[in-house]
């Protein structure tokens, strides 16, 4: 049987950690997460294709991040659960719509590749590389931190848990050490 | 871009016969007006009432309409909140939701803020926009026998999601308020969908 992380499994191993997309796809699968919305990042780019690939996630490409928040909200209003993907710039382009998230208690789950904190190339990336953990605690999510796959895996697992059962708003931030350096 | 005539439809009469025979039919409301317009035509477990995050109102439809394919899910926001999500029905016409109605009751101004002119009221169509984006059918509705067409067909078979503009008046209606804990509405709405409310 293939290796499943989830918040009950204990710490993933090292197969699951090496793929850390397809773990957290499974875990994704587990917890019968079935809107996906993302807007693309190349750091995300697996675990896209890996939802994609799949014909009972209902997958949403976004033109801005925050659109996102608002499908996850509609989704758990009507009982299915949802995933937001995005890069640190889009952070930026969520705050306003996250009070829909933190006033209504709704369960919400992102997942954010960094850029702009790491080996960066691009001095455009680094406001919201620095700006994002802070904004997104200003306004209420709770942030969990990941610096290896490893590390990555258990924090999806533990944050879906505290979403959808806890009725949290949760953003996982991953950390762009963690991607590795952009090739250009 | 020329100034377009003024539109002349009485908002609450407007809602009132959208939702007349709303059956099982969810409806989300945009904020300011629209949720008055929506309570005032009388509260329901299957509403759902924003009070803030402007642009939210389509998307939030959007979500609800995946997650319940067998019913019907009708949005009802102002021209400005929609204009502020305009990216969204790029994103809806992709998914294309063939439960999800949009009405957006354009008065061509901001009515919260002082009845300022918003880009509707300069002569932007949003009708106009959607249709490029995708959706199924789209329209411009101005008076009452439309609207009242419209209210029997929302519940009808659709190829994909729709969007109809209703030319209202920009005028000041009471306020009829809603309950404004979204916490409240998010489980009296699963609730009523049968959903453990947490």
């Amino acid at each position: 049987m293939d290796r499943q992380a989830g918040a009950d499994s204990g710490p993933p191993g090292m197969d699951a950690a090496a793929d850390w997309p397809l773990a957290v796809y499974r875990i994704l699968r587990a917890e019968q997460v079935r809107q996906v919305s993302y807007v693309p990042d190349a750091g995300h780019a697996r675990l896209i294709s890996l939802l994609r690939q799949d014909p009972e996630m209902a997958c949403h490409v976004l033109t801005t991040e925050e659109e996102g928040v608002a499908i996850a909200a509609g989704a758990w209003l009507g009982g299915q659960r949802s995933v937001v993907l995005m890069q640190s710039s889009g952070v930026g382009n969520c705050i306003n719509m996250l009070s829909l998230a933190t006033v209504g208690r709704f369960p919400l789950l992102m997942l954010v590749t960094m850029r702009g904190e790491w080996a960066e190339f691009n001095p455009w990336q680094v406001p919201m590389g620095r700006a994002g953990e802070p904004a997104l605690a200003a306004i209420g999510i709770r942030t969990l931190r990941a610096e290896t796959p490893a590390d990555l895996v258990a924090s999806v697992a533990a944050a879906a848990r505290l979403a959808f059962a806890a009725d949290q708003q949760m953003a996982v931030i991953i950390a762009q050490r963690l991607l590795g350096e952009k090739q250009w | 871009m020329v100034t377009p005539p003024a539109g002349t439809l009485d908002r609450r009469a407007v809602v009132a016969q959208l939702l007349r025979g709303r059956g099982e039919m969810l409806v989300v409301s945009g904020l300011g007006s629209p949720s008055y317009d929506v309570h005032a035509a009388g509260d329901h477990d299957g509403n759902y009432y924003l009070w803030g995050a402007m642009g939210a109102a389509a998307l939030v439809g959007l979500g609800l309409a995946q997650a319940q394919p067998g019913r019907k899910v009708l949005v009802i926001t102002g021209d400005g909140e929609m204009l502020m999500g305009l990216g969204g029905l790029a994103t809806i016409a992709v998914a294309g939701p063939a439960n999800l109605v949009i009405v957006v009751l354009d008065n061509g101004h901001y009515g919260e803020t002082g009845m300022q002119r918003s880009h509707t009221g300069f002569g932007l169509d949003l009708a106009d926009i959607a249709r490029a984006a995708g959706f199924a059918q789209t329209a411009i509705l101005r008076d009452m026998d439309a609207v009242a067409a419209l209210a029997d067909t929302l519940a009808a078979a659709a190829s994909g999601p729709r969007l109809y503009v209703v030319k209202i008046a920009a005028a000041a209606t009471a306020r009829s308020l809603p309950p404004r804990d979204g916490v409240h509405g998010k489980n009296r709405l699963r609730a009523h969908l049968g959903l453990n409310v947490s």
